[in-house]
């Protein structure tokens, strides 16, 4: 039985040379078919046990399982080796130029004037304004007469006015939606009415259609005080930076006193920005409301101008172009 | 208005410098849009008088002049202008003296001649005058003395943006009295005078429309000089104002309206029969203007007549016939006040905008015609002699302007302006505006002065109180409002939603014109004659509203696929209109797109390939799905005049007809350099979002079955799916969805191969192989009934 065990030695050693040679799982499992299999070494062995005296079985059956061991031990560990290079070989095979870009539709953009747009009607939300809309196709009655410009009035002309054959006119301001909403819902009232404003004017500086957004509040105690702190407010919020305002005085039919407001550039020049002032008693009593109860503030603000200025636009026209180059430029 | 600062100093001594000056202006509501300078003051630039010129001995066109300077001895100064002569006063630059140019004088010799300085020309110093030669310096100049002072070089010039409310404004006078008014000042500038006649001479004056002119001042002026010329001082006050120097009569006329604001007119006396009078026009009258135009008169409009006829347009321009001339020795001035609602419109009915319409629509201070009036006398006879007529003065007292006073109540004004003024400064600004002030128990009652036309109401004193308060002293204050929430939410407004879902599909947003080519339009109208067309629109290609948003968006993807943009996809959120729709407000907002060129930005992994109609169906499809509305919505097969017969689908949400989809027509593409391009358009005001709610969720298992069939190629497939869905028992379909479609060869040229998935699910037990079975066979047999479908196992 030692030279049993002798070769049981020399088993091990072999098998464990052979597991070390093994250089693939394929190789790794005819080692193991060839010690553990049915036909192995070792099986033969444990096969042959039998026929030793049954005193020394129990020791050589301990040897016998002992090596066993040791090669299964061998061979397993062989085995997680081999497969974990397996896996590093798939994986570097895998591997992908992940600086090539994505694949798929590229995001478009928004006008940069719906741009602005959003963002006056979020500042003004915020501030517990409503949003009006109203009809770009207006009649006299609404952009002119309730607005305290009769037929004829000189501030007619500040107005080049494109007409339709039955005497309605593409409305020149939003300032109308001011008349409508005051005769719809009374006061007090607190709206924004932003849209499509038309003028028959077209060169460097005029699109004839541009657009406006207009504000109106009518209640029992409102000021020029007031009107004040929400412009400055406003412009605070849009242009995101501290601002200097200046108030001057001016004219429009249907406020009084009426202002139009200059804010104070990075460069240090006064840019006009919007035309405000406190809504006219006769706007009010067009609208059926006692002057003496309600007092009110408007304001109207061109939106493509407010957008040069945010965003260094200097050309009017670029925005009725359309030009994919330009636009893109806001994404 | 353009007026330079040297004539306001005339009025008012502000002592300020030009840009303190546009500063407080435009802060009292005079906007000043411009502020230039008329040339540069000067050093070593005198007045010269040439006491003798002969000519240069070796040169033709030179001559040497001995030059008065002021000083001891003359100068001898060699000068080449052909206007040189003696006796006459020019600019003349001494040695050392720098003009605008760059030039710098030096003495010099001339071919010969010793020269010490240089006669100079407008232009050479640095005054945009239209003339040739030197530069004539009227004759009561003194020699030596500084012609910076003399010209006024470094003039201010300011142009300002006069509102239409203030009239008043329209004249150095007018500016002036806000000046002062602001900064306390006091009003100076040549005393009012009368002239005295010298000739007994009148012309008589009618007033039988007193309502539209209840003043007319006049006066004959008999034996004007004929070599009379316009003194540069006041032809250079005229040019810096912008107003072209013409003859001295004409001068002075313009030059009284930019002073005190009165239009005038003067009149070849020759040229007029009988007693002039200020009427309104007879039907049928014509006249021609002094600008040659024929025009022909309605019985609305104002006209200054003598016996024979129209003379002018009252107030706005003047008639051919009786105009001054250079021969005029003769002459008759004219200063009215014309009521503005009698003159308002008339010039732009005529397509006249001249300074005395300006002025008079307006309003003219009705005190000033007799001012105006000897104020032009004395101009004229200062520069072309003449003898003087009486003043004539007619005036119907009750056409003019009324005055009423206006209640100015404290209380009010602390409401409207948020801030109190004293009672002290309130009645000391209204008094510097020359208002009458009363005070009242709870304010002021105030009598606006003649040239105020805008002080109607309490609010108008109140931003009379502001203006000279100063807005900028008024604080920003927040106020207590009434606010109650908006009505906006998920069902009202999916708008924005809309438009930033297609942002994310690559669409980027264009921005057009609501009007549009009339030709255009008609091509990509769906109903014919509906549009509605501007009556003077700014040019054919912006001609009549767009009932579509496609023509703008197809103009704007041309342009871009020929600035070599390989892809477009754009699209637009506006109104479109239509004729003679009452509902014009409810006529609505469009969301529509245009697509063309290729599918997929360019890139890496994905062949290229061009968009089509499916691409673009995905993305309507998103857009209702968005809106909540996919479930209700269908696409009908149906035509439209701008797309492709078999490629075009009414796009139909809740049984309502609310846009079209479809790839534009070949023939109308290939015209617009648009192949291929596909269209969609949406009424979004209809597209009312569906509230979501919430069903329980069923805990047994799915069970997918697929039916695959053998169909004419014809069939819809939303019709395949509609019948077998209805064949499904009621409450177990989860979906259903087309997976496959096969056309070619391999089923024949009227066939087409579809398969159809359908997810089945029980809310309350697990669906049996049985159940499965019986609704697989009913689908089927449902298919194979409708549509001779041949189902494929």
């Amino acid at each position: 039985m030692w030279g049993c065990m002798n070769a049981l030695d020399g088993m091990v050693a072999d098998a464990r040379t052979a597991v070390a040679a093994a250089t693939d799982l394929a190789a790794l499992d005819g080692v193991r078919v060839r010690f553990l299999g049915k036909k192995g070494g070792i099986t033969a062995l444990l096969r042959d046990l039998g026929r030793l005296p049954a005193a020394e079985r129990p020791a050589a059956g301990q040897a016998i399982n002992q090596a066993r061991d040791l090669i299964n031990e061998a061979i397993e560990e062989r085995r997680l080796a081999l497969e974990e290079q397996k896996l590093a070989a798939s994986l570097a095979a895998g591997s992908l130029d992940i600086t090539l870009p994505g694949r798929g539709e590229a995001r478009g953009g928004e006008h940069p004037v719906s741009r602005s747009l959003s963002r006056i009607i979020a500042i003004f939300r915020g501030a517990g304004f409503a949003v009006h809309e109203g009809p770009e196709v207006e009649d006299d009655f609404h952009n002119f007469t309730a607005l305290n410009i009769p037929a004829d009035h000189p501030a007619r002309a500040m107005h080049d006015t494109f007409y339709f054959p039955d005497g309605r006119l593409l409305r020149t301001h939003t300032s109308p939606v001011q008349i409508r909403a005051l005769q719809a819902e009374g006061a007090p009232i607190r709206l924004i009415a932003p849209g499509r404003v038309y003028r028959c004017d077209s060169d460097m500086t005029h699109t004839p259609m541009f657009h406006q957004v207009e504000g109106l509040v009518v209640d029992r105690h409102v000021s020029f005080t007031h009107l004040k702190a929400i412009l400055h407010g406003f412009v605070e919020c849009f242009f995101e930076r501290e601002a200097q305002l200046r108030f001057r005085p001016s004219y429009f039919p249907f406020t009084e006193p009426s202002a139009e407001v200059d804010v104070l550039s990075e460069s240090g020049r006064w840019l006009e920005i919007l035309g405000c002032g406190m809504v006219h008693p006769q706007v009010l009593r067009s609208a059926g409301l006692d002057p003496e109860e309600f007092t009110g503030y408007a304001f109207g603000m061109g939106v493509e101008r407010l957008t040069m200025l945010r965003y260094g636009v200097d050309d009017l026209r670029l925005f009725f172009d359309n030009d994919l180059r330009f636009l893109r430029q806001f994404n | 208005m353009k007026f330079c600062n040297s004539w306001l100093r005339e009025y008012v001594a502000h002592g300020l410098d030009p840009e303190a000056l546009s500063h407080r202006l435009t802060m009292l509501g005079l906007e000043v849009d411009a502020l230039e300078r008329e040339g540069v003051p000067l050093e070593r630039v005198v007045v010269g008088r040439v006491l003798a010129r002969r000519p240069h001995p070796n040169a033709d066109r030179l001559s040497l002049c001995r030059v008065d300077v002021g000083a001891a001895e003359p100068l001898g100064i060699v000068c080449g202008a052909p206007n040189v002569r003696e006796g006459g006063l020019y600019p003349t630059a001494l040695e050392g003296a720098r003009l605008p140019g760059g030039l710098t004088i030096k003495a010099t010799r001339l071919r010969g001649e010793p020269s010490a300085g240089m006669l100079c020309s407008a232009t050479e110093l640095g005054l945009d005058i239209e003339a040739e030669g030197l530069l004539e310096l009227d004759a009561d100049a003194i020699p030596g003395t500084d012609v910076g002072a003399v010209l006024e070089l470094g003039d201010a010039v300011l142009d300002l943006n006069i509102t239409p409310n203030r009239a008043d404004c329209f004249s150095i006078l007018g500016v002036a009295r806000e000046v002062a008014a602001a900064g306390q000042l006091a009003l100076s500038g040549p005393a009012p005078a009368g002239v005295a006649a010298t000739v007994p001479d009148t012309l008589d004056v009618l007033l039988p429309a007193p309502a539209a002119c209840p003043r007319f001042a006049g006066r004959i002026i008999r034996g004007l000089r004929e070599d009379a010329l316009t003194p540069l001082w006041m032809r250079e006050r005229l040019r810096r104002c912008g107003v072209r120097p013409i003859s001295p009569v004409v001068d002075v006329t313009n030059y009284v309206m930019l002073e005190l604001g009165q239009p005038m007119h003067a009149y070849d006396l020759a040229s007029l029969e009988g007693p002039l009078a200020a009427r309104l026009a007879h039907a049928g009258e014509g006249l021609e203007l002094l600008d040659g135009r024929q025009v022909q008169l309605q019985e609305d409009v104002l006209v200054i007549a003598d016996a024979a006829g129209p003379v002018g347009l009252a107030g706005i321009m003047g008639g051919s016939r009786t105009a001054v001339a250079a021969a005029s020795r003769d002459i008759f001035l004219e200063a009215a006040f014309f009521a503005p609602a009698a003159l308002a419109g008339r010039a732009r009915r005529f397509g006249l905008h001249t300074d005395a319409s300006l002025r008079f629509e307006r309003g003219v201070d009705p005190a000033l015609a007799p001012q105006a009036i000897e104020r032009a006398t004395r101009l004229i006879m200062d520069i072309a002699g003449g003898q003087a007529g009486p003043l004539v003065d007619r005036l119907e007292a009750q056409g003019m302007p009324a005055r009423p006073p206006v209640r100015l109540r404290r209380a009010r004004m602390q409401r409207v302006l948020g801030i109190e003024v004293a009672d002290d400064e309130v009645a000391d600004i209204l008094r510097r505006l020359h208002m009458q002030v009363v005070p009242i128990p709870d304010g002021w009652e105030l009598t606006p002065p003649g040239a105020r036309f805008d002080i109607g109401c309490e609010e108008d004193l109140i931003e009379e109180v502001a203006r000279l308060h100063g807005y900028e002293r008024i604080p920003a204050l927040p106020g207590t409002v009434t606010v109650t929430p908006a009505r906006a939410g998920e069902t009202l407004d999916p708008v924005g939603e809309l438009g930033r879902a297609l942002v994310t599909r690559g669409y980027q947003e264009a921005i057009t014109y609501s009007f549009i080519e009339a030709g255009l339009a008609r091509r990509f109208a769906a109903d014919a004659g509906q549009e509605l067309v501007l009556s003077n629109p700014i040019s054919a290609e912006l001609a009549v509203m767009r009932q579509s948003l496609w023509p703008g968006l197809a103009l704007a993807a041309g342009e871009n696929l020929r600035r070599q943009q390989p892809r477009v996809r754009l699209f637009e959120l506006g109104s479109h209109y239509l004729a003679g729709d009452a509902r014009d407000r409810a006529a609505g907002r469009h969301l529509a797109g245009i697509a063309v060129g290729s599918r997929w930005p360019e890139q890496w992994g994905e062949p290229s390939r061009r968009v089509d109609f499916f691409d673009v169906k995905a993305d309507v499809e998103m857009l209702l799905a968005t809106a909540g509305q996919l479930a209700t919505s269908r696409f009908v097969a149906e035509r439209h005049p701008a797309l492709h017969p078999g490629r075009s689908a009414r796009i139909v949400v809740a049984e309502r007809p609310l846009g079209w989809l479809g790839e534009m027509h070949p023939v109308l593409a290939a015209e617009l350099g648009l192949q291929g391009a596909m269209l969609f358009e949406l009424a979004i005001d209809g597209l009312q979002r569906s509230r979501p709610s919430h069903g329980r969720l069923s805990v047994f298992p799915v069970v997918r079955r697929d039916v695959a069939m053998l169909v004419a190629c014809d069939v819809p497939a939303d019709q395949l799916l509609a019948v077998a869905r209805g064949a499904v028992p009621p409450g177990i379909l989860r979906d259903s969805f087309i997976f496959d479609l096969y056309m070619g060869p391999q089923v024949g040229d009227t066939q087409k191969s579809v398969a159809i998935g359908l997810i089945l699910q029980d809310s309350s037990r697990t669906l049996t192989d049985e159940d499965v079975h019986g609704v697989l066979q009913d689908v089927r047999a449902a298919l194979s009934r409708e549509f001779q479908a041949r189902i494929r196992e």
